[in-house]
């Protein structure tokens, strides 16, 4: 076997805050360790003892059920011992500061902290200040950097590379964490990005990130070899940024019409949980394009990745 | 405490890049004599499996797979039935994950399955403290249960910290606890084949 270009890198972050302070090697390689982490899935024993002794606090700040289970589930997976925080439960309620949560957090020997946090730089806060590793799970409308990397690894996984592709992200972009952690990562992976939703949503000043910004999405499906939809975040959502429901099923939302403008072979994705009919109408996201399945299995891979290598090395 | 790998260290691709040139020192063994003990390797196999369609031959990577390739491929040029082989990777099973200020890549472990009444035999370059033989049998029990698990190395070097011993040594090389070994094989490193001892450098 001869070695792989690049494979001299070796791992070397305690934290992962976000995809834009990553290098393209270094998103390659997490991409590279979630191949490894798959396969541990088709084992007859699908567990590992890479983190065992280490105790992983998953801190959910802002509610989630299915990053905070691919979280738990990873985990698992890797023997670590794992604690659930919902924001409900902690002192948070009680005027508790996150400083004051995340050093009570690490007295009780947290090795590793997953954050969920509805304030952009919560997880960066805490790195700064704790010795324990820090995985961002989302972070305001700041990054949700591994939703972008298991995004990346779909994208690898069924069309055998990034580079060269035009991935075109549709939606609610503005608030998004997901299109802010996709771009910076399909752009280091050399993939042509085109942004497509309602002006007040997808604003021209995107372009400077270095995407292609448009609010003509049948223009643009035709090129597409992944369509990303992003889902309509009612709760961030003002009224004065939405076109109304009908309105934007009518001139963003993926229908059967519009799907046949696509290459046949262009994946269609999505980050869930589904508006059924708003983003994408219902018999496409189970049809035979959609990969959303397969970005939940192959999420659980990424997740191990991330926890073994940041919460695998010395600290 | 000294783990293998720590002082494997220099075989890594990372210590290619800064000494890529070989040692100033005739080697210790070079390709005629690596060839020859693997041959030998080959048919001590061959004489302890009269079975050999159930033998798996598991390499560590990235030597050890490529010293599996090789001697599946002399076990088969001597006329016998192909031999099966694998990659077991053993990062995810060592005993010092989280100890280390640097991770290295992780590959995806790979073994014709079922396991069950197989032989397997891990295939390591260096065989020295036992911890990644320890570490692979490891990794081999999650795949599922083989008859029996043995150990094959081209070298052996010495300094058990387990224990743990071979069933098949290509050389017996007794080293210092300041030598390390320099392995480079052609398919690996794009390095001719050839083997040298040498002092460890004061980091």
């Amino acid at each position: 076997m001869t070695a792989q270009p690049g494979s001299d890198l070796r791992w070397q972050r305690k934290d992962l805050l976000g995809i834009r302070e990553l290098s393209a090697e270094e998103i390659t390689f997490i991409l590279d360790t979630a191949d490894a982490f798959k396969e541990v899935g088709t084992r007859e024993i699908k567990k590992v003892p890479a983190l065992r002794g280490k105790t992983l606090v998953n801190f959910f700040v802002e509610p989630s059920t299915r990053t905070s289970t691919s979280f738990e589930i990873a985990a698992i997976r890797l023997s670590a011992d794992v604690i659930n925080i919902s924001a409900a439960a902690s002192s948070l309620t009680k005027g508790e500061t996150l400083k004051d949560t995340a050093k009570i957090l690490e007295a009780n020997h947290a090795d590793i902290i997953v954050l969920r946090h509805s304030s952009s730089g919560a997880p960066q806060f805490l790195a700064e200040r704790l010795s324990s590793s820090i995985i961002n799970a989302g972070d305001g409308a700041h990054e949700h950097p591994t939703q972008a990397l298991l995004d990346l690894y779909t994208i690898r996984e069924r069309k055998g590379a990034v580079a060269g592709l035009h991935v075109v992200i549709v939606g609610d972009i503005l608030f998004s964490r997901v299109a802010r952690s996709n771009i910076f990562g399909l752009l280091k992976l050399g993939a042509r990005v085109t942004l497509v939703g309602p002006s007040t949503l997808v604003p021209r000043e995107f372009e400077k990130l270095g995407v292609a910004v448009s609010h003509d999405i049948d223009a643009v499906l035709p090129t597409a070899d992944v369509v990303n939809l992003l889902r309509i975040q009612h709760e961030r959502q003002r009224k004065e940024y939405f076109p109304g429901i009908g309105e934007y099923i009518r001139l963003f939302g993926l229908t059967k019409d519009r799907a046949k403008l696509l290459k046949p072979d262009c994946l269609i994705m999505h980050p869930g949980p589904i508006n059924r009919g708003v983003e994408i109408d219902s018999d496409l996201a189970d049809g035979a394009q959609s990969v959303i399945l397969d970005q939940v299995t192959n999420g659980l891979a990424i997740r191990m990745a991330v926890l073994y290598l940041c919460g695998g090395i010395s600290t | 405490m000294r783990s293998r790998e720590v002082a494997k260290e220099p075989v890594t691709n990372k210590q290619n890049n800064r000494s890529s040139s070989a040692p100033a020192t005739p080697p210790v063994m070079d390709g005629e004599a690596i060839n020859r003990a693997l041959r030998r390797v080959a048919h001590e196999i061959i004489e302890r499996n009269p079975e050999l369609g159930s033998v798996i031959l598991a390499g560590i990577p990235s030597r050890g797979v490529e010293i599996a390739r090789r001697i599946a491929d002399i076990i088969q040029s001597l006329g016998k039935t192909p031999i099966e082989t694998g990659v077991i990777d053993v990062s995810m099973h060592r005993d010092d994950v989280g100890k280390r200020a640097e991770l290295p890549r992780v590959q995806a472990s790979r073994l014709p399955l079922p396991l069950e009444n197989k032989t397997v035999i891990i295939v390591d370059d260096v065989f020295f403290t036992g911890r990644t033989a320890r570490a692979a049998m490891d990794a081999i029990n999650s795949f599922g249960r083989p008859a029996r698990i043995q150990l094959a190395a081209l070298i052996d070097r010495g300094h058990r910290e387990l224990p743990i011993r071979v069933d098949y040594v290509g050389k017996n090389l007794p080293t210092a606890a300041g030598e390390r070994v320099r392995l480079r094989l052609e398919n690996v490193d794009g390095e001719p084949d050839a083997v040298w001892l040498v002092k460890e450098e004061k980091a």
